[in-house]
């Protein structure tokens, strides 16, 4: 009896990623959603420019590189080339879509796009070395937040989540993290059902997953995870921030509800 | 006889890529040529297509990238301002051998500008525009029915050589009203069995790529996407000719400077001036064999140009300087007038004279 494997729509290829990065736990998860719908062979995935770039050779469906930024702006267009079959979702890092990105990330949510928005925050800039990021924590040491990020200099950490439920827009936002089992599970719960989401033509998903990069913090990947509990998550808090269809509607006015 | 009807030039465009089978526009709103967001607005809902005004232009162009990335015909079109912030998305196009239709509606620059008509983007244009070693088809009507066609033409050419096509149009043959017929023959649009559309579990994946780490690998790219633009100079070059069989003062101009320049070098003809006029229909590739064959008569070449000089550069080039050439310009938003290119004919007529 097989009880565990590689997902199907994973690519049998080793990845690019830093011991200890929870990018590998989080492609699996992508994979093992597109896999349990059935969907990989409709399905085109939008890499972003950050750790993931390259993650256009990690699936095995149909696969675009966008520039930085742009990921839900070329998903808004792949999605309208083909609104009845494809199912498209992007792949974003926090400095992709929280800081140059943000406006595409705000539109594609406004119109509530028809796409499924998978968003890594682990508050750094990996790929370029470990600089501060939008969601980088007050106080934060970074390569470009040498003395800790400092809010009076360069203001507060971006909650992507809690800004787009203030949207009509969007159908669902998640915050999850993929630092112990239980969350995981959960991570892998929340990603199914913004695929689901799509699939059933209900609008924009976006699921943030609290991430830890032990590379760039300097840390042991244990010690990384225990950060995560200890300081990424009070800061951010995990849940179901806005869920149309099973009426969780922060931004809705009282007589909505 | 094919039924004209009366158009602006950015309506002419619309209308003609909808024919050529574009089902996808997307733009943001900018003086001179929001007529065509306008007017595919309009249109696409009825047909079934998608009209979506983008949060930028940025976004934009990026929507174009990912409609062309799953194979379809797609265009999105701006002025000066707008040309600079897409540019970004033209590189990755490019990058990615997308094919895609721009049209840029030029206004006066640099910076915001004005809002009346220019060429000053040519070099932006015939050079890319973006950063990295790239082109794009650059298309320069200078009448309605030109709008139309070139349009159609662009979406062809865009597809067969997988680039950007850009429409370099100005404000005036945007806004301008002519009769123009849509009576064209329209080519079936080629198999892009490189399209992201989803592998149906048929096929390998497809990539949609522009990012090369290994220097080796990027350096074949580049010169292979190189040896397609040298086919392209080869094949696609075009330009119009008009009375240059014996001119000695030969006139290059585009767009609607062109149609200014037409009128000069009729009232020289007139005065016995041997005048002609080489009208560059495609700015990139540039018509060079065009105009070295004006060579044998020429004594000097006038650039006519709604820029400080631009195409002016090209110009020497193609003929590797072995004429003089000048310039007659405006810029600004200013069209020069047929007496301003008559008087410039006139002087560079005394001044090559025996």
């Amino acid at each position: 009896m097989v009880v565990f494997d590689k997902p199907r729509a994973l690519a049998d290829v080793p990845l690019h990623y830093c011991p200890g990065c929870t990018h590998g736990i989080v492609h699996r998860l992508v994979a093992e959603a597109i896999d349990e719908l059935g969907i990989e062979g409709r399905t085109v995935g939008i890499a972003p420019v950050g750790c993931s770039v390259m993650a256009y050779d990690y699936f095995n469906c149909d696969m675009i590189e966008a520039a930085h930024g742009r990921a839900p702006a070329v998903a808004t267009g792949v999605k309208r080339a083909d609104p009845d079959n494809l199912i498209v979702f992007t792949y974003q890092g926090d400095g992709d879509l929280a800081s140059i990105g943000t406006a595409e990330t705000v539109h594609a949510a406004a119109r509530n796009e028809n796409i499924t928005i998978i968003f890594i925050n682990n508050a750094i800039y990996g790929m370029t070395g470990g600089q501060m990021a939008p969601t980088s924590l007050p106080g934060q040491v970074t390569q470009t937040s040498p003395y800790g990020r400092d809010v009076n200099a360069c203001g507060y950490p971006v909650k992507v989540c809690e800004m787009l439920s203030m949207l009509d827009g969007p159908e669902y936002l998640e915050r999850v993290a993929v630092n112990n089992v239980k969350n995981v599970r959960m991570a892998k719960k929340a990603i199914k059902k913004a695929f689901q989401n799509q699939i059933e033509g209900k609008g924009f998903s976006l699921i943030e997953v609290i991430s830890s990069c032990p590379t760039n913090w300097g840390m042991t990947p244990a010690k990384a995870l225990q950060w995560v509990d200890e300081k990424m998550i009070p800061y951010y808090p995990l849940g179901v921030y806005k869920d149309r269809s099973a009426g969780i509607i922060p931004g809705a006015k009282e007589e909505a509800k | 006889m094919a039924d004209k009807v009366l158009m602006k030039g950015n309506e002419a465009i619309a209308e003609a890529a909808i024919l050529a089978g574009c089902r996808h526009y997307f733009g943001y709103p900018i003086t001179p040529q929001t007529e065509i967001a306008a007017y595919m607005a309009k249109r696409m809902p009825k047909i079934g297509g998608t009209f979506l005004q983008a949060e930028s232009e940025i976004a934009a162009i990026n929507m174009v990238y990912g409609v062309s990335s799953a194979g379809k015909r797609v265009m999105t079109s701006s002025s000066s301002p707008g040309i600079s912030l897409k540019s970004e998305g033209i590189s990755y196009l490019a990058g990615a051998d997308l094919p895609a239709l721009v049209v840029n509606c030029q206004r006066g620059g640099p910076g915001l500008g004005g809002i009346q008509p220019s060429q000053s983007d040519y070099f932006q244009a015939t050079r890319g525009g973006g950063h990295g070693d790239y082109h794009m088809i650059v298309l320069a009507p200078a009448s309605v029915q030109e709008m139309a066609q070139l349009t159609i033409r662009g979406f062809e050419l865009a597809d067969e050589y997988r680039m950007t096509t850009m429409i370099l149009a100005d404000g005036t043959i945007g806004q301008m009203m002519e009769p123009v017929s849509f009576d064209f023959e329209i080519k079936e649009e080629p198999e892009k069995p490189w399209a992201t559309t989803g592998t149906g579990m048929k096929r390998a994946h497809n990539v949609v790529n522009s990012l090369y780490l290994s220097p080796e690998v990027l350096e074949i790219k580049n010169i292979e996407r190189f040896e397609k633009y040298d086919l392209i100079a080869e094949k696609e070059a075009l330009a119009e000719e008009y009375l240059t069989e014996d001119a000695e003062i030969v006139i290059a101009a585009f767009g609607i400077a062109a149609r200014v320049a037409k009128n000069a070098v009729n009232a020289a003809r007139a005065e016995g001036i041997k005048a002609g006029l080489i009208r560059p229909i495609t700015l990139w590739p540039f018509p060079v064999r065009t105009f070295k064959k004006c060579l044998g008569t020429a004594k000097e070449i006038i650039s006519v140009e709604l820029s400080m000089g631009q195409m002016i550069e090209d110009v020497r080039l193609a003929t590797e300087c072995k004429v003089p050439v000048s310039l007659c310009k405006r810029v600004g938003g200013m069209i020069p007038s047929p007496e301003e290119v008559y008087a410039a004919i006139k002087a560079a007529a005394e001044r090559t004279g025996e």
